[in-house]
C-alpha cells in the first residue's frame, strides 16, 4: 500500500473519531447543558476534518466544513444562540457531514444537492453578518479593551495564579500555513486563551493590489503575551504550525510575584478593594466571548495586607485558563487492528487449553499438591486467568459510538412521521466484546425505528391524551451479573393488545378463540409475519419484523423480552453475554460423548424416578416434574448416537427452558463438571449441525460438542436429507 | 476448476501422494497445509459416514474425512500409523484420513490422462486424472468435489 493511502486511511479512521466526538458535544449541546469546553470539542472536530479534507482535496467536504465551522464559531463567539432550532440544523448538518465523510472514504461522487441545502440553512444562522468569512474572522483579532465590573464577577471560578510572565512572540505565517489548511486566526484564539494578549498587526509587508499574491501570506505579527504558563505551554499553541512560519518566542521580562500569604477571596464582598477603574488594565480575547476574561490588577491593590499584585483569572462558567489547548487529560490510545487483537484472543483461548490440559496429566501423575510443580502450576492458572480477562477486556468496546448511531435513526424517524422526539440515553459507557456491539446495529436499528414509528403517538394524540407533545425514546445500556441489559422504551400509547390479537388471529397465526394473557399477547409481535403497522410506511413494515430482530439476538445468546403498559408506553429488553468467545456451560456426558449444555437454558438437574415418566405416543415420553409435564428428550437418540432412549432412572434429567418460555427435559447419562468453555466454531472448516450450537476444547485436548438447547428440543428430521447432502448443513 | 486448471497448464507441479486401501491418489503440494498423525476424532451427530468427526488442530476444529469411505471403498480402520493430511480447500480446513503418505513428485499438465470411462460417477467426479509413476498409477483428487458443500449450493 503507498504511503499516501495509508494516510488517507488514517484520516478517516480520525474523522470517524472526530465525528463521535463531534456529536457526542452536539448531544450535550441540545441538552442545553452545554459549557465552552464542549462547544470547543464540537468545533475542534469540525475543524480537524476540514484541515484534513483540504490536504486530500476533498472539495465539498471542506467547503462544508466550513460552513459547518462557521456557523460553531458563532455559537462559541455568544453570536449565536444554541437554541432547539438551531441546534436541530446543527445535528442535520452533523448527518450530512458524515455522509461526505463516508462518501469521500468510499471515493463516491459527490451531488451538490446532498450538502447544499444544509449548508444553507448554516448560512441563514449566520445570516446576520454573512459577508463574513476569512475577513471577519481577522476583524476578530482585533480587541476590544472593555471594562469588567467585579462586582458582577462571581467568586467561584476565582484562581489565583501566584507566577505571571510576559513574552514576545514574533509570529509571521509564511502561505506553506494556509496551504496546509492552518489557520492564523485558530492559533491566535488559541494563544489568547493562556492570558491577556496583545497583538500588533506589521502590514507594510504587504505589496500593492497589483502585485498580490492572492495565496501569500504578507502579515507580520508581534504578540505580546502576558500568561501563568510556561514557554512550553507558549511554544505548544503552534506545535502545528512552526514549521511554516518564522516564529520567535522570547521571554524578556519574566518576573516572579512573592506568594500569597493567605488565600485572597475576591468577590463581590471585596468591593472596597477595588481600585480606581481606569488603572485597570483589562482586555477581553477576541471581540465579545464572555467565556474568557483574563484580569490583570497588578500592581493596583496594595492597600491590602501584602498583596502586591494578583493575577486573577475569572472564568465563568469553568475555569478555562489553565486548560489550554484542551485534550491534554486524553487518555491515551493506540490503534490497534482488529486482526491482531483477534488472533491474540484465539492464542490466549490456546493458553487457557493447554494450561488445563497440562493440570490435567499432573493431576493423573498423582504428583502431591504441596509439590512445587503442582504449587506453579497453580500460579500458572492464576496467571492464565488473568491474562485472558485482560485480553478480552481489550476488545471490549463502550457501547457508545452506538448509541450515537441510534440518535441519529430516532432524528430520522422523527422527521419522516412528523414526531417530536427527545433521544436518551444512558450507560454509554457500557462495555461489550466488539463482535457484539457490531452485530447489535441492526436489531437495534430496527427496535427504535419501531418506538418512534410505532410507539409513539402524533403530537396531536399525545396532547389530546395530556402528554407532552415531545415523545421520549430511551435507550439504556448496563451490566448485570455478568450480562449485559439493553433497554428501548418509549412512552408512547403502549401495545395495542386488541389490535395485535386481531391482527394475528387475521394471519392465522392464532386461532380465534385463543385465550391468551396480556404478556402472551405482546409476545405475538415475535411471531415470524407479524406486523401491526396498517401502511407499510418507508420506515418500519419492511418485511423485517420484531421476529428477525428476535433471530439474531438469539444468535448473539441474549433474550428478548418486552413489558408494555397501555397509555404509557413499551420497553423492550435485551440480555446478552458481554462476548462470544467463552460460555459457561454444563459438561455432560452422553453415550461415551462430552458434550456441553450452556448454563443458561438450564433451570434445574434432576434424578428422573421411573414412576414419573410417561410415555406419549410411539416413541414420545413426557416426564412429571412437581405436577407438571414436561417432554422427556434423550439427547443420545436425538443425536444419533443410539437408536432406544436408555433407561431414564439411569440417567440424569436437566430442566430447560427455551426461548419461547416453554420447558423440556433433557436426558444424558452424567453430569461431570460444570466450568467456562472457549467456544469454537464449526462452521469455519465444516457447517452447521442440527442441535449443536458450537464446538470447544476441553482439558484432554480434544474437542466437545456446545448443544443447542432450543434446536434439541424441536425434532430433527435430518435422516431423510440423503447423506451426501447433510454434510455440514444439517440445521 | 483449480485442480483440473493444473493439468491445463505446461508447467511443473509438486503432488503430494498417498495410499488409501490399496489404490493411490494425489492432490496438488500447494493444498496440503500440514500432514500430521492420526487423534481420535469427536463424532459429529448427523454427519454423513465418510466424516469421521472433528479433532483439535491447534485451537481449530478441523473435520475429517476418511477418503476410503467417500470413494465407496471399505472404511479405514484408523491405526495410530495411519495419517490425516490437512488441506485447504477453497476457505476450509479439512482433514483427509489416509493410510500413508506413500510419495511426492514432480510433473507437468501434459503427462496426465483423463479418467477412464469405467470408473463410477461418484469416483469420476472426484478424480481430476490418473499419472503413471514408476509403473504405479496414481490418481488425482478434486479437493472440491471432497466435501459436498459446493454441490448443494448450486443446488
Amino acid at each position: 500500500m503507498d504511503v499516501m493511502e495509508t494516510i488517507r486511511q488514517t484520516f478517516f479512521q480520525e474523522c470517524a473519531e472526530q465525528l463521535t466526538e463531534m456529536e457526542s458535544g452536539l448531544l450535550i449541546m441540545s441538552e442545553g447543558e452545554a459549557d465552552s469546553d464542549t462547544i470547543n470539542a464540537v468545533f475542534r472536530a469540525v475543524h480537524s476534518i476540514k484541515g484534513g479534507a483540504g490536504a486530500f482535496k476533498l472539495e465539498a467536504l471542506v467547503q462544508f466544513a466550513h460552513k459547518f465551522e462557521t456557523t460553531l464559531d458563532h455559537i462559541r463567539s455568544g453570536k449565536l444562540a444554541a437554541g432547539p432550532d438551531v441546534m436541530k440544523v446543527l445535528l442535520r448538518a452533523a448527518d450530512v457531514l458524515s455522509d461526505l465523510v463516508d462518501a469521500s472514504r468510499d471515493g463516491i461522487a459527490i451531488e451538490p444537492e446532498t450538502w447544499t441545502p444544509s449548508a444553507e440553512e448554516l448560512l441563514t444562522l449566520t445570516a446576520s453578518d454573512s459577508s463574513e468569512e476569512e475577513d471577519v474572522d481577522f476583524g476578530d483579532l482585533d480587541f476590544q479593551p472593555a471594562l469588567i465590573d467585579f462586582g458582577d464577577t462571581p467568586s467561584e471560578g476565582i484562581a489565583i495564579e501566584p507566577l505571571t510572565s510576559e513574552f514576545q512572540i514574533n509570529f509571521r505565517p509564511r502561505p506553506e500555513l494556509y496551504e496546509n489548511a492552518n489557520e492564523t486566526v485558530l492559533v491566535l484564539r488559541e494563544l489568547s486563551r493562556l492570558g491577556t494578549m496583545r497583538t500588533t498587526c506589521d502590514a507594510s509587508t504587504v505589496p500593492s493590489l497589483d502585485e498580490i499574491d492572492p495565496a501569500g501570506a504578507y502579515f507580520n505579527l508581534s504578540i505580546s503575551l502576558e500568561t501563568t504558563e510556561s514557554q512550553d505551554a507558549v511554544s505548544s499553541i503552534f506545535e502545528f504550525v512552526d514549521t511554516d512560519a518564522d516564529l520567535q518566542i522570547e521571554q524578556p521580562s519574566a518576573f516572579e510575584l512573592p506568594t500569597l500569604s493567605e488565600p485572597f477571596q475576591f468577590g463581590p464582598a471585596a468591593d472596597d478593594h477595588e481600585p480606581p477603574a481606569a488603572e485597570h488594565n483589562v482586555e477581553t480575547t477576541p471581540s465579545s466571548r464572555p467565556i474568557l476574561t483574563l484580569v490583570e490588577v497588578a500592581p493596583v491593590i496594595r492597600d491590602e495586607d501584602a498583596v502586591p499584585a494578583i493575577t486573577i483569572a475569572a472564568t465563568p462558567p469553568k475555569a478555562e485558563a489553565k486548560t489550554a489547548p484542551s485534550g491534554t487529560a486524553q487518555i491515551a490510545t493506540i490503534r490497534v487492528e482488529f486482526d491482531r487483537v483477534d488472533r491474540l484472543i484465539n492464542l490466549v483461548g490456546e493458553l487457557v487449553i493447554n494450561q488445563a490440559m497440562l493440570s490435567q496429566r499432573v493431576a493423573e501423575s498423582n504428583i502431591s499438591s504441596s509439590s512445587p510443580i503442582a504449587v506453579g502450576l497453580e500460579e500458572l492458572e492464576q496467571l492464565t486467568r488473568e491474562i485472558q480477562e485482560g485480553v478480552m477486556g481489550i476488545s471490549a468496546q463502550p457501547v457508545k459510538p452506538l448509541f450515537q448511531r441510534m440518535g441519529r435513526i430516532v432524528r430520522e424517524v422523527a422527521e419522516a412521521t412528523g414526531k417530536e422526539v427527545r433521544f436518551k440515553t444512558e450507560g454509554e459507557a457500557t462495555e461489550v466484546d466488539k463482535t457484539v456491539v457490531e452485530r447489535l446495529a441492526d436489531p437495534l436499528t430496527h427496535m427504535i425505528r419501531n418506538a418512534v414509528d410505532h410507539g409513539l403517538e402524533t403530537p396531536e394524540a399525545r396532547i389530546a391524551a395530556g402528554k407532552p407533545a415531545e415523545g421520549m425514546v430511551r435507550l439504556t445500556a448496563a451490566h448485570r451479573s455478568g450480562r449485559i441489559m439493553l433497554e428501548v422504551s418509549d412512552d408512547g400509547a403502549g401495545i395495542n393488545r386488541p389490535k395485535v390479537r386481531e391482527s394475528a388471529i387475521k394471519k392465522g397465526l392464532i386461532p380465534a378463540d385463543a385465550q391468551l394473557t396480556d404478556s402472551e399477547i405482546d409476545n405475538l409481535l415475535f411471531l415470524p409475519g407479524f406486523s401491526t403497522a396498517s401502511s407499510v410506511s418507508n420506515i418500519s413494515g419492511r418485511g423485517v419484523g420484531m421476529d428477525v430482530v428476535k433471530r439474531s439476538i438469539q444468535a448473539l445468546g441474549g433474550r428478548i423480552s418486552i413489558t408494555s403498559r397501555p397509555g404509557k408506553g413499551s420497553t423492550f429488553s435485551l440480555s446478552l453475554p458481554l462476548t462470544l468467545a467463552v460460555l459457561d456451560g454444563m459438561v455432560v456426558c452422553v453415550e461415551g460423548q462430552t458434550l456441553v449444555l450452556p448454563l443458561t437454558a438450564i433451570v434445574e438437574t434432576l434424578k428422573p424416578k421411573s414412576a414419573d415418566v410417561h410415555p406419549l405416543g410411539a416413541d414420545g415420553r413426557v416426564m412429571a416434574i412437581r405436577n407438571t409435564f414436561v417432554p422427556l428428550i434423550d439427547v443420545g437418540v436425538q443425536l444419533g448416537f443410539r437408536s432406544t432412549a436408555m433407561n431414564p432412572s439411569s440417567g440424569v434429567a436437566i430442566l430447560i427452558e427455551t426461548e419461547n418460555g416453554s420447558r423440556s427435559a433433557l436426558l444424558v447419562d452424567s453430569i461431570q463438571d460444570q466450568r467456562q468453555v472457549v467456544i469454537k466454531s464449526l462452521e469455519t472448516n465444516y457447517g452447521s449441525v442440527a442441535g449443536i450450537a458450537a464446538a470447544t476444547i476441553l482439558g484432554d485436548g480434544r474437542v466437545a460438542l456446545i448443544l443447542d438447547a432450543d434446536a434439541l428440543v424441536t425434532t430433527i428430521d435430518v435422516e431423510s436429507i440423503a447423506p451426501e447432502l447433510r454434510y455440514g448443513t444439517a440445521g | 476448476m483449480m485442480d483440473t486448471a493444473i493439468m491445463a497448464t505446461n508447467d511443473d507441479h509438486e503432488f503430494v501422494a498417498f495410499r488409501v486401501g490399496s489404490q493411490e491418489f494425489c492432490v496438488d503440494i500447494m493444498c496440503v497445509r500440514e500432514i500430521r498423525g492420526w487423534t481420535a476424532a469427536t463424532p459429529l451427530p448427523h454427519a454423513p459416514d465418510f466424516v469421521r468427526g472433528v479433532i483439535n488442530l491447534r485451537g481449530a476444529v478441523l473435520p475429517i474425512v476418511d477418503l476410503a469411505s467417500r470413494f465407496g471403498l471399505p472404511d479405514t480402520e484408523p491405526t495410530p500409523r495411519s495419517v490425516i493430511i490437512v488441506v485447504q480447500i477453497n476457505k476450509q480446513v479439512v482433514g483427509l484420513l489416509v493410510d500413508a503418505v506413500s510419495d511426492i513428485f514432480t510433473t507437468n499438465g501434459a503427462s496426465w490422462q483423463a479418467t477412464p470411462e469405467i470408473a463410477s460417477d461418484v469416483v469420476k467426479s472426484m478424480v481430476g486424472g490418473i499419472y503413471a509413476l514408476e509403473g504405479r498409477m496414481i490418481s488425482l483428487v478434486i479437493l472440491n468435489s471432497i466435501i459436498p458443500t459446493a454441490e448443494k449450493v448450486a443446488a
